[in-house]
């Protein structure tokens, strides 16, 4: 049970490890701010959330268990309302998203 | 460091605005790591919370890109190189100098330290060892800080001024391009969070004696969900909650309140600040004491944090006819 716990966390951890560095490598590469942005919310919902999984079944049932717990809550309320606030605001007064890759509505990198 | 020399050379303004809060969550989790949390938590607080948005708020009033830089000829450039790095190195070499990090026997750990270690808790009688040393051994020096955020928030008022209330034609102008009346989902998602904040501003407030946290924290946590209150739903809803005479008021009494608790004590026959003989036992006095100067660190700070926002903000909305081109519209 214990070697469950373990490598179930151990999993948690690099996969939300993993998805951080995609999400960063992905914020530099992407062409558009829409892209962009797709990438840090990947970062800040799955790799938060899987993190903060991987260290709860390292707490175990406890006062750190249901902080954690709070955290993510919190994190899961604020974050994608941040996304989409951000994405809004640059859908209004900002660029226009690449659609394809034929430079129809392609604008130059920022 | 990096994001420090990155913020040298950048020109976007607004970029530096996301670097210094950048900057300032790092250095919180610098003071995390070396076990002092109630200044990680102030620091995150205000340096990445509350400043990015008082300088978003400049921002809005002035060009955010700053000026081109003017090339200036070698020697110009030299004498100043030249005395930061003569004064760098002559900092360094003092630092040789200094005692280790956790050095026992650095003068830092020696003189008062161990008094206040081994003897705050039967006679302050309170866990946190932080706020017994912040709030009633040196509770002289808490007063000044006070004193500083009070004369900061009233030179920001005297600067900026603020908006009457008379004036509505200014503030429908506001209303309209700030109010975010048509996102709905920061409407909902606000409503559940902003009492939550506030109920974890009391909670900070009140369990300072026993955890980090204290006064400086929760009243910066209460003015940031009155300031993501007026953001989503605009200036004259805010001061429908709460007017501009009552954040002036309740500066002054968080400052009173902590300075009248000295003078009281100075009344029932001790020194300034000596909080043992507010009530029977000198413990109990501590607590009452205790007590008493967080709430008024607490009030004054909120009130002076949420009225530079609110001139910051009332400032804003009479700036649309002098923009320059190429800003975007506030």
């Amino acid at each position: 049970m214990e070697l469950l716990i373990d490598v179930a966390s151990w999993v948690c951890l690099l996969t939300g490890g993993f998805l951080g560095i995609t999400g960063a490598i992905g914020l530099f590469r992407f062409p558009d701010v829409y892209t962009r942005l797709h990438a840090a919310s990947v970062t800040d919902t799955s790799c938060m959330g899987l993190i903060i999984l991987g260290l709860m079944l390292q707490a175990g049932f406890g006062m750190m268990f249901l902080k954690l717990l709070l955290v993510i809550l919190i994190l899961a309320y604020t974050s994608p309302t941040v996304a989409h606030i951000l994405i809004k605001t640059a859908r209004r007064e900002g660029p226009e998203p690449i659609l394809d890759n034929k430079g129809k509505n392609h604008r130059h990198r920022d | 460091m990096a994001t420090a020399t990155a913020s040298i050379f950048l020109r976007d303004l607004f970029a530096l605005v996301m670097l210094f809060g950048i900057f300032s969550l790092l250095t919180a989790s610098f003071f995390l790591n070396l076990d002092a949390p109630d200044v990680a938590m102030t620091e995150a607080a205000i340096g990445a919370g509350i400043s990015p948005i008082l300088m978003l708020g400049t921002l809005a009033l002035i060009r955010n890109r700053s000026a081109p830089r003017v090339k200036k000829t070698i020697r110009a450039t030299m004498a100043p190189i030249l005395a930061v790095t003569i004064t760098g190195a002559a900092l360094i070499y003092a630092s040789f100098d200094m005692p280790y990090l956790a050095d026992p026997q650095a003068p830092a750990h020696n003189h008062v330290a161990p008094r206040y270690i081994q003897q705050s808790l039967q006679e302050i009688g309170i866990p946190n060892a932080v706020t017994s040393v912040l709030a009633s051994y040196r509770g002289y020096d808490t007063l000044g800080e006070v004193f500083v955020i009070f004369t900061a928030g009233i030179g920001v008022l005297a600067l900026l001024g603020f908006m009457h209330n008379t004036s509505g034609r200014r503030y429908s102008q506001f209303a309209d391009t700030a109010s975010l009346d048509h996102h709905t989902i920061l409407h909902v998602i606000s409503k559940i969070a902003i009492p939550l904040i506030l109920l974890f501003a009391f909670y900070v407030q009140f369990h300072g004696e026993y955890s980090p946290g204290g006064g400086f924290q929760a009243g910066v946590i209460f003015a940031v969900a009155f300031i993501l209150y007026a953001m989503i739903y605009g200036l004259e809803t805010v001061y429908k909650v709460v007017s501009m005479r009552l954040i002036r008021m309740t500066m002054v009494a968080g400052v009173l309140l902590y300075a009248g608790t000295g003078v009281a004590s100075l009344f029932l026959g001790g020194n300034y600040l000596d909080y043992g003989t507010l009530a029977h036992e000198p413990v109990h006095g501590q607590h009452l004491g205790i007590i008493l100067i967080e709430l008024g660190v607490a009030l004054c700070v909120a009130s002076v944090m949420l009225s530079t926002f609110l001139c910051f903000a009332g400032r804003a909305a009479v700036r649309p006819d002098e923009m320059e081109e190429g800003d975007k519209p506030t």
